[in-house]
């Protein structure tokens, strides 16, 4: 056999060539076509680290600072860190918590990743800190991570700032924007959540990079990608913080709520509703075990009452059917009823207590007659066709005072109230089987009427305005900007303001010489109305609502005293020390004072 | 005319010579660039650190070039008379080196002298060229010889079991490419494909049951018996590559399971995906398939590779060198590589046919094989068609014994080229 040794050696080149051109084509589909190798290196060396900024300050009207952050550190646990010989049964003494709830949460770390570092106990505070901090020498594979938490100055006003917490799933999963990350925190009661956006700022990104031992080899392309945090907007409420405290501590071991409002503008002084809680209770690493306690609490600290709970108004609601009255001019200011110890009409009786009579327009304001209401509501409803005629204009104005709807504002979550439409009353009795009468209860504001204490301060604050009222609102400038347009515009109740002067006057007898004589200021013009609420489960709830100065006024403000009977006793003496507290500064009333903080007997 | 003729061959030679000189010196120098990043630590940025490898590496290029001009300079028959007495002595410091060598991972083969290791398995390829060329091209040698077939085979087989002996399987493979060397001399080349279809058989009972591939071979071999039953000598041909195919792997499956360590039958599985692990046999892979693949075209530049920079690849410097070419220099950095080492092996090729002493030749085609097995066997690890067996890059990786072995190998070459004495 004949050997051609040329052909070999090219046999030999050709297949070495063709090894040659596999190793291109390979290191193309490697280099190339497949780019997972390119993140594969990225996760590999790349540290991902949230920047998380400084949640926004809130302040009071006096740019006194009610809300602010304080340093609290998460312990971050690297799994495959840990030693064997690590000491469990110290470590969660240490922490405290038991060895069960140490295996758990290791699991859990374990599941998210064993090199990088996850969160092992949220939000541990300052001196639990500095205790944990000296010993951790001897647990590797934990460390510290500072967080900022909420920090809320005073225990007041749990209700208005409301609480952070934790996100959940849910929220991630509803966020358009991507923004949250679980573990990151979000506001969800409150100002915290109202404002979540603008408190929250935006989290900014530090890009650091390991080597193979996870050790830490500094900031990636000298921090050229990072992204720095963009600190919260800070908020200025129109919240006086003092005054909020006052009025919780006047409202101590009560129940009920206090809304003052600042007309001219319509920012919320004070909103308090009892019984409350410390915000800080919800703040930190024992949040959830605190929302718990709150949560199963009989007195429901949780319930905000100054925005949710629905009141029949009583008798101060005697004072929008004057003012309907006189604008629909079925009443006039000198139209004076009889009552004799009530209002008769076939077989229905509308009780009255003992005046004298006959009263005109101001002397019902002044002894709150229920008869003439009664009248006088009659008056209003049979101008038209039908009584339901009647009734749906009178609804129209009831509901221009703010009534039976929400405010377009950022009070959180709080209740439209209820006053019934026309079709309410259709379903019950038929389209044409009620009339005035049917309705009655209205006219005293009892009945089917829900009224939130917040709506109440607003009437107060409609009268005190002679007829406008601007939305309330707690937050009254982001930064530089006001936050809403909104609480610019005024909205006017149809009603002219001769009708509110001569409503105002009386609201001032009232005060004077009437059933508020309690909530006489020496010096200062207080006009008001008191009311009682009637409860079908027990005491009735005392109200009273008012304003001062009668001219020029400073602040409206509603008080409910649940189950304390008569409005005099608790309601007008509170709202007065509120009154006189926040246009005075120094209460001189001590002996009021002292009656008020104890408990109801 | 033949004069002229003459002439210009030599002239082509010549710049032939200079060629693999320069791709030599492009890829010694290429190499200690990526070895400096492999390396490099933002610690101490000294190009001349003697205590690191890029500095050591500088040492053993300086001497390299010492010994590359000094083969140069001395007379080209020094080598072929002393073929013998060199393969003599470094057959016995490879047996020298079990008993009295340092242990570096399993592996006993190496001669620590001071702060510097040699390792005599990486000379034992050049001794056994030199052996190889200077038996095969005695004056009264045949290959067609059945005897001569074997005497070369034991010249191989010795310094192979040595390494194996030593734990060194990847070096120990790099041994069976003599037989392209075999096949340049004659050796049928049926064998060659013979080679290559056991290979396949065998990688396949890999993947496959072994008894599946039986049955499959038993089907082939029936049908081809009852197909060719009027050529009996055919008949029994078949029957016997069944028998033989059947019985290589039956006891290549017994060498698999009890012959194999485990982690070489790790690596083996990871390769074929019948085992993933990340951490353990399959890291190395990854990372280097990470850091080759996060090269893109051009590569990240200079310095600039994470998985390089960040030592997520092991032996990067030694065994895994290629990855910092992939990442730091990318698809044309590594292409260009993957060329130089084609380019280089071809021409050493070419040259060995142009050169008139059988000796030159042969010991050319050892040379050529040599390069070729160390670069097939290397790269293909590094981009993930290899299970890992640690093997240098010739030229490229950090190491000294390496480095000069091949050197000595290449030089010695380039030297014969040039040498027009020893016309027989
Ligand atoms: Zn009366």
């Amino acid at each position: 056999m004949k050997v051609n040794y040329e052909e070999r050696a090219n046999v030999l080149q050709v297949i070495f060539i063709i090894i040659g051109i596999i190793f291109v084509i390979r290191l193309f589909f490697l280099q190339i076509i497949d780019s997972s190798y390119k993140n594969s290196a990225n996760n590999n060396v790349l540290r991902y680290t949230t920047d998380y900024p400084g949640r926004g300050l809130i302040y009071d009207r006096n740019n006194e600072l009610m809300v602010c952050n304080e340093a609290a550190y998460d312990l971050m646990i690297i799994p495959k860190d840990l030693k064997k010989d690590f000491d469990t049964l110290s470590f969660c003494s240490m922490i405290n918590i038991d060895i069960n709830d140490f295996r758990t949460r290791l699991d859990k770390a374990k599941k998210f990743s064993r090199y990088k570092g996850s969160v092992f106990e949220a939000q541990i505070s300052k001196e639990d800190y500095a205790s944990i901090q000296e010993k951790m020498y001897k647990y590797k594979g934990f460390y510290f991570r500072l967080r900022t938490i909420r920090k809320y100055i005073k225990p007041i006003a749990a209700h208005v700032f409301g609480y952070i917490g934790e996100v959940n799933q849910s929220i991630i999963d509803k966020d358009n924007d991507k923004y949250y990350k679980a573990g990151d925190y979000v506001g969800i009661a409150g100002i915290e959540k109202q404002y979540e956006q603008e408190l929250r700022g935006s989290k900014g990104l530090k890009i650091l990079m390991a080597d193979a031992l996870n050790r830490d080899k500094g900031s990636y392309k000298n921090g050229e990608y990072d992204i720095a945090p963009v600190s919260g907007s800070n908020l200025y409420s129109g919240l006086d913080y003092a005054l909020q405290e006052y009025g919780e501590k006047l409202m101590e071991n009560k129940r009920g709520s206090v809304v003052a409002i600042d007309p001219s503008t319509g920012e919320i002084l004070a909103l308090i509703s009892v019984p409350s809680y410390d915000p800080n209770l919800l703040v930190g690493r024992t949040r959830t075990k605190n929302y718990k306690l709150l949560q199963d609490d009989p007195n429901k600290p949780l319930f905000n009452r100054a925005l949710k709970a629905k009141y029949p108004p009583g008798s101060t609601f005697k004072l929008i059917n004057a003012l309907i009255g006189l604008q629909e001019r079925a009443i006039t200011f000198s139209t004076t009823y009889p009552c004799s110890r009530g209002f008769h009409y076939g077989g229905l009786n509308v009780g009255c207590h003992e005046h004298n009579s006959p009263l005109d327009l101001e002397g019902s304001i002044i002894h709150s007659c229920n008869a003439y209401y009664c009248k006088a509501f009659g008056a209003i409803l049979n101008k038209y066709k039908t009584d339901r005629d009647g009734y749906i204009v009178w609804r129209n104005y009831v509901t221009k005072f703010g009534f039976g709807n929400k405010f377009n504002s950022d009070i959180p979550n709080h209740s439209s109230g209820f006053v019934p439409k026309a079709e309410y009353y259709d379903k019950r009795y038929g389209k044409n089987g009620w009339k005035w009468l049917t309705v009655i209860s209205l006219a005293i504001g009892q009945g089917e009427l829900g009224i939130t204490p917040l709506q109440l301060a607003n009437m107060s604050a409609i009268i005190a305005n002679r007829g406008y009222y601007i939305t309330p609102h707690l937050i009254k400038k982001i930064g530089n900007k006001v936050p809403n347009k909104e609480y610019l515009v005024k909205h006017y109740t149809g009603i002219s303001k001769i009708y509110f002067d001569k409503v105002a006057d009386a609201m001032y007898n009232v005060v004077e010489g009437g059933t508020g004589m309690g909530g006489k200021i020496n010096g200062i013009s207080v006009c008001g109305k008191t009311g009682t609420a009637q409860n079908p489960h027990g005491k009735d709830h005392s109200i009273f609502v008012a304003f001062a100065p009668k001219d020029n006024p400073k602040i409206s403000i509603s008080v409910f005293v649940e189950n304390a009977g008569f409005g005099a006793t608790w309601a007008v003496p509170i709202a007065s020390l509120m009154i006189e507290k926040y246009l005075n500064d120094t209460v001189l009333r001590k002996d009021l004072e002292d009656r008020m903080f104890k408990p109801i007997p | 005319m033949s004069y002229i003729k003459d002439k210009r061959k030599k002239i082509i030679i010549g710049n032939v010579s200079n060629q693999l000189i320069i791709i030599y010196t492009l890829l010694v120098l290429f190499g200690w660039v990526n070895i400096y990043a492999a390396n490099f630590d933002n610690n101490s940025t000294a190009i001349i650190d003697f205590s690191r490898n890029a500095g050591k590496q500088i040492i053993w290029i300086g001497l390299a070039g010492f010994f590359a001009i000094f083969i140069l300079l001395i007379d080209s028959r020094f080598f072929s008379i002393f073929s013998y007495p060199v393969y003599i002595i470094i057959m016995l410091s490879l047996i020298a080196v079990i008993f009295v060598g340092k242990e570096v991972a399993g592996s006993r083969s190496w001669f620590q002298i001071g702060s510097f290791a040699l390792q005599p398995a990486e000379f034992g390829k050049f001794a056994t060229s030199l052996a190889l060329s200077k038996y095969l091209s005695a004056t009264n040698i045949r290959f067609e010889e059945f005897k001569t077939r074997i005497i070369a085979t034991i010249i191989i087989i010795i310094p192979f079991l040595l390494i194996l002996l030593q734990n060194d399987t990847g070096s120990a493979l790099v041994y069976g490419f003599f037989i392209f060397v075999f096949y340049r001399e004659g050796l049928s080349g049926n064998i060659l494909i013979i080679g290559v279809l056991l290979a396949f058989m065998l990688t396949l009972s890999l993947i496959v049951n072994k008894y599946i591939i039986i049955s499959c071979l038993a089907v082939v071999t029936l049908y081809f018996v009852y197909y060719t039953r009027r050529f009996k000598k055919d008949r029994i041909l078949f029957i016997f590559a069944f028998v033989l195919s059947a019985s290589l792997l039956l006891s290549f499956d017994y060498i698999y399971n009890n012959v194999l360590k485990t982690h070489h039958r790790d690596r083996i599985e990871v390769l074929f995906g019948k085992k993933v692990d990340e951490k353990g046999a399959g890291y190395n892979v990854i990372q280097s398939k990470i850091a080759i693949g996060s090269g893109g075209v051009i590569g990240k530049g200079f310095l600039e590779g994470t998985q390089t920079k960040y030592n997520f690849v092991p032996e990067q410097s030694t065994d895994f060198i290629f990855c910092t070419v992939g990442e730091e220099y990318g698809f044309l950095g590594s292409s260009i590589v993957v060329i130089l080492f084609i380019y280089l092996i071809v021409q050493i090729i070419s040259l060995s046919e142009r050169q008139r002493s059988p000796f030159s030749r042969i010991y050319g085609y050892c040379v050529a094989v040599i390069i070729f097995a160390h670069f097939v066997i290397n790269i293909a690890m590094a981009i993930g068609l290899l299970p890992v067996i640690g093997i240098p890059l010739p030229f490229f990786s950090y190491g000294g014994s390496s480095l000069l072995s091949f050197t000595i190998l290449l030089f010695v070459f380039i030297k014969q080229t040039g040498d027009k004495h020893e016309i027989i």
